[in-house]
């Protein structure tokens, strides 16, 4: 066991740290939650920006375009990009973790031309539409129907939970090809243009106010065959691939940002008198030795995805501990915003340092509070992946 | 960087496994219950000669000069195996106490404030050759031969004897305060090793009766009632085991992190899952994980006499937030 970088994993940090240091700074403002398009321009430019210097598709193969970065590299990186406050991936989430690295595993080599250089680039925006209504924990029961029509597939049916919909360019979108009941048997990975008639998309309201998915519709949308992943009814190995990127890396960053917050929580307890209880000094340590722990079980799964070439199962015993505990974070955070924190905008906290250097906003701690019930839900329930630890890790019998 | 184990580390591992399995199985350790001598001189010298109390004294000491990797991979198999004795203590007594690290001599701990008064528990000690006293400002060795101790009828533990001493004498000062320190933060990074074995081990306990115990007319692990209990064991020590992993490296490697905050942090949680793990055990068990007949109550209540040779859960937790 060696938690030291080597030389060029060091230089290559270093690298890293300049550019960012560099460029950061000359970032324009965030927009706000609620302004698609803003949102859709920075974090599309922010791609840019990494495209052009060499960062853009970090985990991506160099024969699908991108970095070819050892897992260590990656690591490293979302390390960095933490540090520096750099922007998250944002809107270019599914393009670059799930459509993408499909497409270079799946795709012919006419798809990988035409989709992975624009999804580098930032040109264009991925959104998700696997989830229906009717199929959620249980993906393999979905029903949007996909009929052969000469070159194309006509499809129907509703999904939902689609994020970045209002922005996407295209659509990773699980069909129905099989007969009804054909399960995983029957369904088929498909390319939609989002700018095909028959789409219409209802943002949902989150409890945090925000529309950060909605509902997306179909009705008789046209879908060229040229546009299908893999082979028709062979769509759900194609997903396991496509689920599988999503948990390497994935969450390496947010334990580093949760580790901040906490930090941020420690500062305000001790200006505002909190830190004088016992109660709130150990859970904050408690909360901090969870937090350190899981960043070595990070750097473990790293470690082993590097040995083995793919990313381990220890993924859903990360991503199971990390969701519940940043929301024990979260609520120890409302526990010490007091009044401050029924608040959906900016209010003084209870003996904040004037300047409020050191600790953090009310607001973030707000919105850590109110995210952070999705952690657990996203990206399979806390439930789900119970099961999968204990059916695929433990051998215990399927329910 | 690498946080797998490396080949030596996994060699290590087994080799103690192996060990373990051949000369300490669990009906043989169980046919000690309840005795005052739990592990005899032979069973002693063959943990010695396998390094046991001397892998991290340095060579020129006569140790193996092993790193604190290495120790915690050993001691996370002892732990497993449930194998009895003050062992902990006596490895970290190698180099303070003649004939620790070779097996000549058995150590015991005892964790006291310097003004603390009233009675004291002992463990072992009709086997000990020196008894240390860990205090705030330094480290006092006591000879047990000269004190006055009546033997406790029934320990919680069946496998780790007691003795009642009424006063116990302040002993012969050996170190200072920085090596009480050391004294701490090693117990709770190897203490924190050998309670993730015991947490490790009542997660393979439970998952093997849940694959074998039906009732509805199947297995009691296809209900997800039961699955959730033990996914949530095997989170709980594995995270423990990567927190204690990363603070022995971080001892090891003290650049790349605080080595106290990481040593009480693993070892809050070794502790923590060691505990929830067991009682979970014993619930997965049923009925029969409240009979004396199944093993999951020893690893209870030895998880309790270990979280004893760490600092308290609670000052644990405060170290951490001091130093966040």
């Amino acid at each position: 066991m060696d938690l030291r970088y080597s030389e060029s994993e060091e230089s290559f940090r270093a690298g890293l740290r300049a550019w960012l240091a560099e460029v950061v700074p000359t970032l324009p403002e965030k927009p706000s939650h609620l302004d698609w398009p803003g949102r859709r321009a920075y974090d599309t430019a922010w791609q840019r920006m990494l495209f052009d210097a060499g960062y853009a598709g970090i985990d991506w193969p160099v024969e699908g375009g991108g970095r070819g970065a050892s897992p260590v590299e990656q690591l490293i990186y979302l390390e960095e990009l933490e540090r520096a406050h750099a922007p998250y991936v944002g809107v270019n989430f599914v393009g670059l973790l799930h459509a993408g690295p499909t497409v270079i595993v799946e795709g012919t080599p006419e798809q990988r031309a035409r989709f992975l250089p624009p999804i580098l680039r930032g040109d264009e925006v991925w959104c998700q539409g696997f989830s229906e209504p009717g199929a959620g924990s249980d993906l393999a029961s979905l029903r949007t129907r996909a009929e052969r029509d000469g070159d194309e597939y006509v499809v129907t049916g509703q999904k939902i939970w689609t994020s970045h919909a209002e922005v996407a360019d295209f659509c990773e979108l699980l069909v129905r090809t099989g007969p009804e009941g054909s399960r995983h048997r029957g369904i088929t990975w498909l390319i939609l243009p989002m700018d095909r008639p028959g789409i219409d998309f209802r943002p949902l309201r989150t409890i945090a106010g925000s529309t950060e998915f909605g509902e997306l519709f179909l009705d008789g949308v046209r879908v060229p065959v040229a546009n299908r992943i893999g082979d028709e009814d062979d769509g759900w190995r194609v997903t396991m691939t496509t689920l599988s990127f999503e948990r390497g890396t994935a969450f390496v960053g947010e334990v580093l940002q949760s580790m901040e917050l906490l930090r941020g929580l420690r500062a305000l307890a001790r200006s505002n008198g909190a830190w004088d209880e016992v109660e709130v000094r150990r859970r904050v340590g408690h909360l901090g030795a969870e937090l350190d722990a899981l960043w070595a079980l990070a750097r473990r799964n790293v470690s082993q995805a590097a040995r083995t070439g793919v990313p381990g199962i220890g993924g859903s015993v990360y991503k199971l501990a990390l969701s519940e505990l940043r929301q024990r974070i979260a609520e120890l955070g409302m526990d010490l915003a007091g009044p401050a924190g029924l608040v959906f905008g900016d209010f003084p906290l209870v003996g904040a340092d004037g300047d409020g250097r050191g600790a953090t906003g009310n607001l973030e701690i707000v919105h850590s509070w109110v995210h952070s019930f999705s952690r657990t839900i996203a990206a399979g329930t806390s439930q789900i992946q119970r099961n999968i630890i204990a059916e695929r890790i433990l051998g215990l019998p399927k329910s | 960087m690498d946080f797998e184990l490396s080949e030596d580390e996994v060699a290590l591992a087994e080799g103690m496994r192996r060990l373990v399995a051949g000369r300490f199985p669990l009906e043989r350790i169980r046919a000690a219950e309840g005795e005052a001598v739990v592990i005899d001189r032979s069973g002693w010298s063959e943990l010695a000669d396998a390094g046991v109390f001397s892998l991290r004294l340095p060579e020129d000491r006569g140790g193996l000069g092993l790193p604190n990797a290495a120790a915690a991979v050993v001691f996370e198999e002892l732990g497993r195996g449930l194998v009895p004795g003050p062992i902990l203590a006596t490895h970290l007594a190698a180099g303070v106490v003649d004939g620790a690290a070779d097996g000549k001599v058995m150590v015991a701990a005892l964790h006291r404030a310097a003004d603390a008064s009233g009675p004291v528990l002992i463990e072992h000690l009709v086997s000990l050759g020196a008894l240390i006293v860990v205090r705030q400002d330094g480290l006092a060795v006591i000879d047990p031969a000269t004190l006055d101790a009546s033997r406790i009828e029934r320990s919680l533990d069946p496998l780790t004897p007691l003795w009642r001493v009424e006063h116990l004498p302040a002993g012969e000062p050996v170190a200072g305060a920085d090596e009480a320190a050391r004294w701490r933060r090693d117990s709770a990074v190897l203490g924190g090793a050998l309670l993730v074995g015991l947490a490790s081990a009542t997660v393979d306990l439970a998952v093997a009766y849940a694959k074998e115990r039906e009732q509805f007319g199947k297995p009691i692990g296809s209900f997800q009632a039961v699955k959730h209990l033990c996914a949530d064991m095997l989170v709980r020590s594995e995270v423990a085991r990567a927190a204690v992993h990363a603070a022995a490296v971080t001892i090891d490697q003290p650049d790349v992190g605080d080595a106290v905050r990481a040593a009480a942090g693993a070892g809050l949680l070794a502790v923590e899952s060691a505990l929830a793990n067991a009682r979970t055990c014993i619930q997965v068990h049923g009925g029969m994980g409240f009979t004396w007949e199944v093993p999951a109550h020893l690893y209870l209540m030895r998880a309790r006499v270990l979280a004893g040779a760490l600092e308290g859960t609670g000052t644990m937790a405060e170290l951490v937030a001091d130093r966040y």
